[in-house]
C-alpha cells in the first residue's frame, strides 16, 4: 500500500513540476523574462505545494488505519483482555499474524472474526488514504498553477519551503536529543522513586556507595552476597581511564598537529595526515584485542619483572590504547584550527624577529586556543562513552582504586554488562543501566559547560 | 665615500635615467636583483641604494612589485615556499642572503608595518611588549612599562589607550590597529622600518600622524614606505622610487622626481594617465 502510495506521490511531484513550469512559460506567451521568476521556479513552487500536503496525509493516514483497525479487531475479545496490556498485546499479535495469512497452531472463531475485520479496516483504510493523497496532490496543482501569474513570486514562496525544510531536519535532530534524554530521565527516575522496583538503593547510597554488584541479586539464593549499586568505583574507573588516555593523547595529538601544520614540508604532510586518520578509521573492537592481546602482556610483564605486581588486565593497557585511538581526534582537528589562524598574524610575529616555535607558543597557540579546547572536549567525550576498548583490556571487576596497574571497570561497560541478554524493563537492576546513563550525561554536560566557560574566558579573539 | 663611488658606476651601468646619487651613507644597498614567484618574475633586475637615516618613497600601480621588493629587505619572502630571490642586497655592508646570517637576528632589526593592521589577539600592552620580551630588551617590569608607553607615545596612540592596556589589541579601530602595529615595530628600536601602505586603513587625522611620526622617526631611523598617495610620498620622504611591472623605472631625490621626472612611465603615472 505504502508502495502504491509513494508511486503515486513520485508521480505526481514531477508532474506538479512540470505543470508549473509549462504554466509559466504559457502565461508569459513564451517571454520568460517578463516572469517575476525564472520558470524553473514555478515548477520548483508547484512541485512543494504536492510535497507538502501528501507528506502529511502520509504520516498521518497509515499510522491512523493501522490504529483503527486493531481497535476494531480487538473489540471482538472481552473487556478484561483488552484491559490486560500483554494479553492485549499476545492477542494483536496473533491477529495480525493470522491476517498476514501465517497458519496458527490453533484459531478460535473470535480470533478468525478479530483477523478478518483487522485486515478490512485495513484494507479499506488504506486506499482511503491512498484516495486522500491523490486528491490533496491533484487539488495542490491546480490551486499552485492556478496562482502563478506573471508578478507571482514563486521564487520567494519556494524560498519559505526551503526554510521550512531546514527547520524540519533541525527539528527531528533537536527533538530527538530531547527523546533520549527524557526517556533516560524517566527510567532513572523511576530506579530511584517507583515504589513497584524492588531492590533500589538510595540516592545518596548510589552516588556515595563504594561498592558495585548488581549481579548478585540473580544469586540470591547463594547467600551472603548483597547486592549493591554504589557508583563511586565506577566514576573512578572511568576518570582513571580516560585520564591515562588524555596523558597520552593529548601531548602526542598535539605536537603533531603542531609539527604537520607548522614544520613538515608538503610532501611529508601528504603522507603523514592521511596515515593519522587511518588510526581513526580502526574499529574500535580491533584496538580492544590488540591492547588485549599485546598491550595488556607487555604492560604485565614488563612491571613483573622490575617487580610490581600487575594485573592482567589493568587500566593502563586499556588507557594507552584508548590514548591512541583519540590522538587523531586531537591532531586532525588542532591541524584546522592552527591551519585557520591567519598568515598575517605570523608574519606579524616572524617580522618582529620571533623564531617558529616562539610564534607558535606566544601567538598561534593562543590564537588556536579555542579551537584545541573543543578538540580536546570532543576527545575526552568519545574516552568517557568508549566500551569495546575497556571491556576486552581493563575487565569488568568493580575495583575502587587510583592503581592504574589493577583492573577497573567503567560506566559504559557496566550499562553494556547489565543491559546485554535478556531483560525485564523494570527490575532495578536494569534501571541502573538507566541512572548510570543519566550520570554519564550529566557528567559530559557539566564538563563541557566548564570548558566552554573557560574558552570564552580566555580566547584570544582574531579576525 | 668610496663606496658611494662605486655604487655611482654601477647605477649608471643599467639603462635607466640618472639623478643625483644619495647623500650621506649607504644603509641599503641592493644589486641585481631579481624574484621569483614560481615562473613568475615578480622582480627584475633592480638595483638601489638607500641612504641611512632617511625617508624612502617606493611608488607605482598595483602588481608592480613595490611589496615583493619591500619583503626581501627583511627576508619575509623566505615564509613564501614559492619565492625565489638572486642578487644581492647588503644592509651595513653585509649580505643578507649570506647564508650564514642569522634571519631571526636580521628581523629583529628591521621592523616591518604591513598593509593590513595585524595586531595579535593579546592585550594592547603584550602587543607592544611582544618584540621586547621575545629579544630581552628589557629586565624589568617596570623597564618594560617604560618602552611600551614610549612607544605608544610614539605612535600616537598613548593618549587613546592608555586607560585600556589589558584590553585585546583587536578590539582597536583599524585606524588605531596599525598605530598599535607601528609602536609594535618600533619597540625594539629597529635600525631599518619597513611600511607597506601604513595609511590605507586610516583617515586624514591619523594619517597625519603617522606621517608626522616618520617626520620625527627619520632622524634616527632608516624608514621606506610603499604608498599609491603620491602626495603622501611628496610630503613624507626624501627619495623616491618608481616600480613598474617588476622594474625600478627610476629613483631620485623625491621634489625632482614629481617635478622633472625623466621617463616617460613615470611622468605618466604621477600625472595621473595610469596606475
Ligand atoms: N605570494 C605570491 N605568490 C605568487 N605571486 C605573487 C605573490 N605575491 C605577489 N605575487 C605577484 O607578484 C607581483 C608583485 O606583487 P606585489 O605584491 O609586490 O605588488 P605591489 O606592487 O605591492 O602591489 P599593490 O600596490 O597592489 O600592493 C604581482 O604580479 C603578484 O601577482
Ligand atoms: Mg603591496
Amino acid at each position: 500500500m505504502v508502495t502504491i502510495y509513494l508511486t503515486v506521490f513520485a508521480i505526481l511531484a514531477l508532474t506538479g513540476f512540470f505543470a508549473g513550469h509549462r504554466r509559466a512559460i504559457a502565461v508569459a506567451g513564451g517571454n520568460t523574462r517578463a516572469l517575476h521568476s525564472l520558470p524553473t521556479y514555478h515548477g520548483m513552487y508547484t512541485l512543494a505545494t504536492v510535497v507538502i500536503p501528501m507528506l502529511i496525509v502520509l504520516l498521518v493516514g497509515f499510522p491512523l488505519v493501522n490504529m483503527l483497525a486493531g481497535q476494531s479487531a480487538i473489540s471482538h475479545f472481552p473487556a478484561d483482555l483488552q484491559a490486560d496490556a500483554l494479553k492485549r498485546a499476545a492477542t494483536m499479535r496473533d491477529i495480525v499474524n493470522l491476517a498476514g495469512g501465517r497458519s496458527m497452531a490453533s484459531v478460535t472463531g473470535e480470533l478468525q472474526r478479530a483477523a478478518a475485520s483487522y485486515s478490512n479496516v485495513l484494507n479499506i483504510g488504506n486506499w482511503i488514504v491512498v484516495g486522500l493523497g491523490l486528491l490533496a496532490g491533484v487539488g495542490a496543482i491546480f490551486l499552485a498553477t492556478g496562482r502563478i501569474s506573471l508578478t507571482f513570486r514563486a521564487r520567494n514562496n519556494f524560498e519559505k519551503f526551503v526554510l521550512a525544510v531546514l527547520i524540519a531536519c533541525s527539528a527531528v535532530a533537536i527533538l530527538t536529543t530531547i527523546g533520549i534524554v527524557a526517556s533516560v530521565v524517566l527510567e532513572t527516575y523511576r530506579f530511584f522513586f517507583d515504589p513497584a522496583i524492588k531492590g533500589k538503593p538510595g540516592i545518596s547510597e548510589f552516588l556515595f556507595g563504594l561498592d558495585w554488584n548488581p549481579q548478585a541479586a540473580m544469586r540470591a539464593e547463594q547467600g551472603n552476597i548483597q547486592t549493591a549499586y554504589g557508583f563511586v568505583p565506577l566514576l573512578v574507573g572511568t576518570l582513571l581511564i580516560t585520564l591515562i588516555a588524555m596523558a597520552v593523547a593529548v601531548p602526542i595529538g598535539l605536537l603533531s598537529a603542531i609539527y604537520l601544520s607548522e614544520y613538515a614540508g608538503p610532501r611529508v604532510r601528504a603522507f603523514a595526515k592521511p596515515a593519522l586518520e587511518i588510526l581513526a578509521g580502526i574499529p574500535t573492537v580491533v584496538l580492544g584485542f590488540f591492547a588485549a592481546l599485546v598491550i595488556a602482556p607487555s604492560i604485565k610483564g614488563f612491571g613483573e619483572s622490575i617487580g610490581l605486581s600487575v594485573a592482567s588486565e589493568s587500566a593502563l593497557a586499556a588507557g594507552l590504547v584508548m590514548g591512541m585511538m583519540i590522538i587523531p581526534f586531537i591532531s586532525s582537528l588542532s591541524d584546522d584550527v592552527i591551519n585557520a589562524v591567519p598568515q598575517s598574524l605570523r608574519d606579524g610575529s616572524y617580522a618582529m624577529g620571533a623564531t617558529k616555535s616562539e610564534t607558535m607558543k606566544l601567538v598561534i597557540l593562543p590564537a588556536a586556543l579555542p579551537g584545541i579546547v573543543s578538540a580536546v572536549i570532543l576527545a575526552f567525550s568519545r574516552a568517557v562513552g568508549e566500551t569495546m576498548i575497556v571491556v576486552m583490556a581493563a575487565g569488568l571487576a568493580a575495583n575502587l582504586t587510583f592503581n592504574p596497574l589493577a583492573a577497573v571497570t567503567t560506566i559504559t561497560v557496566q550499562i553494556k554488562t547489565i543491559l546485554v541478554g535478556d531483560q525485564e524493563f523494570d527490575s532495578a537492576k536494569t534501571l541502573a543501566a538507566f541512572a548510570l546513563g543519566f550520570v554519564l550525561f550529566f557528567v559530559t554536560l557539566i564538563l563541557n559547560y566548564i570548558a566552554l566557560r573557560v574558552v570564552q574566558k580566555y580566547r584570544e579573539q582574531y579576525d | 665615500m668610496t663606496m658611494e663611488a662605486a655604487t655611482a658606476t654601477l647605477t649608471a651601468g643599467n639603462d635607466r635615467p640618472v639623478h643625483s646619487a644619495p647623500q650621506g651613507p649607504i644603509k641599503i644597498q641592493a644589486r641585481d636583483v631579481n624574484v621569483y614567484y614560481g615562473d613568475k618574475h615578480a622582480i627584475k633586475h633592480l638595483d638601489v641604494d638607500i641612504p641611512q637615516h632617511s625617508v624612502m618613497a617606493f611608488i607605482g600601480p598595483s602588481g608592480c612589485g613595490k611589496s615583493t621588493f619591500l619583503r626581501c629587505i627583511n627576508r619575509m619572502n623566505d615564509t613564501i615556499p614559492i619565492c625565489r630571490v638572486t642578487g644581492k642586497i647588503e644592509i651595513d655592508r653585509r649580505d643578507i642572503y649570506d647564508p650564514s646570517l642569522d634571519v631571526v637576528q636580521l628581523r629583529a632589526h628591521i621592523g616591518m608595518v604591513f598593509q593590513k593592521p595585524n595586531p595579535f589577539p593579546k592585550s594592547i600592552y603584550d602587543n607592544v611588549a611582544y618584540g621586547p620580551k621575545i629579544h630581552g630588551l628589557a629586565r624589568t617590569k617596570s623597564e618594560i612599562d617604560a618602552i611600551v608607553e614610549s612607544s605608544l607615545r610614539k605612535a600616537g596612540l598613548w593618549e587613546e589607550v592608555k586607560d585600556r592596556l589589558a584590553e585585546s589589541g583587536t578590539g582597536l579601530s583599524g585606524g588605531q590597529q596599525q598605530r598599535l602595529c607601528i609602536a609594535r615595530a618600533i619597540a625594539v628600536s629597529p635600525d631599518v622600518i619597513l611600511m607597506d601602505e601604513p595609511c590605507s586603513a586610516l583617515d586624514p587625522i591619523a594619517t597625519a600622524k603617522v606621517e608626522e611620526l616618520i617626520d620625527e622617526l627619520k632622524s634616527n631611523y632608516t624608514i621606506i614606505i610603499v604608498t599609491h598617495s603620491m602626495q603622501q610620498a611628496a610630503r613624507v620622504s626624501q627619495r623616491t622610487a618608481f616600480f613598474h611591472l617588476g622594474t625600478l623605472v627610476e629613483e631620485g631625490p623625491t621634489d625632482v622626481i614629481f617635478s622633472t621626472p625623466k621617463d616617460k612611465r613615470t611622468n605618466d603615472y604621477i600625472t595621473g594617465r595610469f596606475g
